[in-house]
């Protein structure tokens, strides 16, 4: 069983700049872990610290029980893949491979069989010889994975490494990594601004903002029950409704807003009486009048993405509003410039308080 | 070539090459040349010269060959500039990582301006401030006696003396190509190394002097040249157990009067200089186009 990693009250500070501030999580072992924020929200921070590239200000790291405190990078248990790779473009593909078994002083032969072994692993048989600026984006990709993985870390710290890809490669990359993840059974910390990759992907993800981190949860959990209006905002597309809550009953919240009286579930500390913002996801609002609760905009345009179309629409307060509909039922369609109405179920929409 | 024609029309372009073309001829082809012609030629008085005598022969050389102080200054030369340039290239790596590598904007911009300043003042003044500094009786000394470090005087003048001014005076030809070559290393593979367990002698070996290899090599030829050529450090900073060849040269034809003797020690100075530099290139494996950039 591969080590878990413990997170206790952690924080960075630079200077004057709070990077990280009282982040407490911990990945089990053997667990494809993401965090997922914005750029500029201490995720890499948080990644370096616990590679052990920075000292943290404060709070504790522990990896497979064991404090990493007096510990560095090249001490811990982990290896990391860098955005840019960091491959060494002077040598040979099997020498990257091996360079971390190089710097435990293992021979040569050993080292050689040992690359070979895991070029295989990342079907790259035959590629030993090739210098990496010979190598597609793809290839260097796992080339970088095979180098981390040669060190049998337990666990494997990736920042962004799929980034500079196209999409249909990432989507590729996606699979394959996630793949690689459950047959080597190391654990993964896995960073992204991408949230439709941190869901694809993720076992559990940690969503961040500001330097704290906002929501812990499963990816499914994370786009079904947002904890705070970041995290509605940031993960998938929604419609926000501002409103005051006239009632909570049931865990259904009945609020008032510009529209009328609307109901959805209520988050965690929601009061009767107090501003709060109704989430409702593009996909959970239909055309027509057949649901609980009913918002009426006039249809500006609509955008076609394949699969579904969405329609962008505005209320008469003013109000953007998204809804997504099936490209098979795009013939009844609203149609621009018209006035629409549509409804959602209250256990389709979440509401949460402001601030 | 054809790019400077279109950019400068047919006129102006063929004006720019005859200026290269006459500057290239007069101050490097024609003293080259002569330095030939003196070196393969007798000394003859004046009255010979164009006569019998005057005729092309190995002469001048085969003296150097069979002249053993000579022979031994001569070589003692080559391999002390190659001390010379290896001793400025452990001074100067240290440095020269950390100034790319770790320093911050201001801590670079202090240093190097520090390490600039003294080559404002003239070479020859610069010498002159070590073997101020070198001195029987000089502030080196006295510090070193009253630190209790020594007990008696060392005579630094010598061998010592001059590695430690030669060294000096070329920090910077060693310095700033190591620098900029280093500069260019993504931080990240040192990262990677070092997460990957290597210790920091493997890290440099292995991805720091390798990526550096065009710098090291450029630095390391301008500091053997330099010092092979020098003049100055040896003739203030030496003993007389401590000669350096370009000394003998200058003694043959200012004191010795014999041009053509001189001329073709300083012809075997050059041609074994570029010899050396070629095949430690070629051992490293980096071109002269590198060097040249």
């Amino acid at each position: 069983m591969s080590h878990s990693v413990e997170l206790h009250q952690v924080g960075v500070t630079f200077g004057a700049t709070r990077a990280v501030s009282d982040v407490s999580f911990t990945v089990e072992g053997g667990e494809f872990f993401s965090i997922l924020g914005p750029s500029g929200c201490g995720k890499t921070t948080l990644l370096r610290v616990i590679a052990g590239f920075l000292q943290p200000t404060e709070g504790r790291i522990l990896i497979g029980g064991k404090d990493m405190a007096a510990l560095g990078p090249n001490q811990r248990p982990t290896a990391m893949i860098f955005q840019s790779l960091a491959l060494f473009p002077l040598m040979p593909v099997w020498e990257n491979i091996a360079f971390g078994l190089e710097a435990r002083g293992i021979a040569k032969a050993e080292r050689r069989r040992k690359a070979d072994e895991l070029l295989k692993l990342i079907a790259l048989e035959g590629f030993g010889e090739r210098m990496p600026d010979e190598l597609s984006g793809g290839q260097r990709q796992r080339v970088a994975i095979a180098r981390a993985l040669a060190v049998e870390p337990q666990v494997l710290l990736l920042d962004e490494p799929l980034s500079a890809l196209d999409l249909k490669l990432r989507q590729h990359m996606r699979a394959e990594l996630r793949a690689l993840q459950k047959r080597t059974g190391v654990t993964f910390i896995y960073i992204t601004h991408d949230q439709s990759e941190a869901l694809a992907m993720s076992d559990r993800v940690a969503v961040m903002s500001a330097g704290v981190v906002q929501q812990v949860g499963a990816p499914r959990d994370l786009y079904d029950n947002p904890a705070t209006p970041f995290v509605a905002r940031f993960v998938g597309e929604t419609n926000a409704v501002a409103c005051t809550v006239k009632g909570i009953e049931a865990g259904i919240a009945t609020v008032d807003c510009a529209h009328g009286t609307l109901a959805g579930r209520a988050g965690d500390g929601l009061e009767s009486g107090a501003s709060a913002t109704l989430y409702v996801r593009p996909e959970a609002l239909k055309p027509g009048n057949s649901a609980d609760n009913a918002l009426a905009a006039t249809i500006e345009r609509v955008d076609f993405e394949g699969a579904f179309a969405l329609a962008h629409g505005v209320t008469d307060d003013g109000m953007q509003l998204v809804a997504s509909i099936s490209s098979t039922d795009l013939a009844a369609a609203p149609s621009i410039g018209a006035r629409a109405r549509f409804g959602f179920n209250s256990v389709n929409a979440v509401v949460l308080p402001d601030g | 070539m054809a790019e400077l024609y279109r950019r400068f029309g047919g006129g102006l372009g063929t004006l720019f090459l005859a200026l290269v073309a006459v500057w290239l001829a007069g101050m490097v082809l024609a003293p080259n040349v002569m330095m030939i012609d003196y070196a393969l030629r007798p000394n003859l008085p004046p009255s010979q010269i164009g006569g019998a005598n005057d005729v092309y022969s190995l002469d001048n050389i085969l003296y150097l060959a069979n002249e053993g102080v000579h022979r031994a200054i001569f070589l003692k030369t080559i391999w002390a500039s190659a001390l010379v340039a290896l001793v400025t290239f452990l001074v100067c790596y240290p440095l020269a990582f950390w100034l790319a590598q770790h320093a911050t904007t201001n801590q670079a911009a202090i240093v190097l301006l520090a390490l600039t300043i003294p080559f404002w003042i003239n070479e020859v003044l610069r010498t002159l401030a070590w073997y101020i500094l070198l001195a029987f009786r000089g502030p080196l000394n006295a510090v070193l006696l009253s630190l209790g470090i020594i007990d008696e005087p060392v005579r630094w003048y010598g061998d010592g003396g001059v590695l430690a001014g030669m060294t000096y005076a070329y920090i910077l030809f060693m310095l700033f190509p190591i620098y900029n070559s280093i500069e260019s290393l993504d931080k990240s593979q040192i990262e990677a190394a070092r997460d990957l367990g290597a210790s920091t002698w493997r890290i440099h070996w292995r991805v720091v002097i390798p990526h550096a290899k065009a710098g090291i090599a450029t630095g390391c030829v301008f500091t053997f040249m330099l010092a092979a050529g020098s003049y100055v450090a040896p003739a203030l900073l030496g003993a007389p157990g401590s000669r350096w060849f370009t000394e003998i040269i200058y003694n043959w034809f200012f004191e010795g009067g014999d041009w053509n003797r001189g001329a073709a020690y300083a012809l075997v100075l050059l041609v074994l200089c570029l010899a050396v530099v070629l095949v430690t290139l070629k051992l490293a494996r980096v071109s002269l186009t590198e060097v040249a950039k």
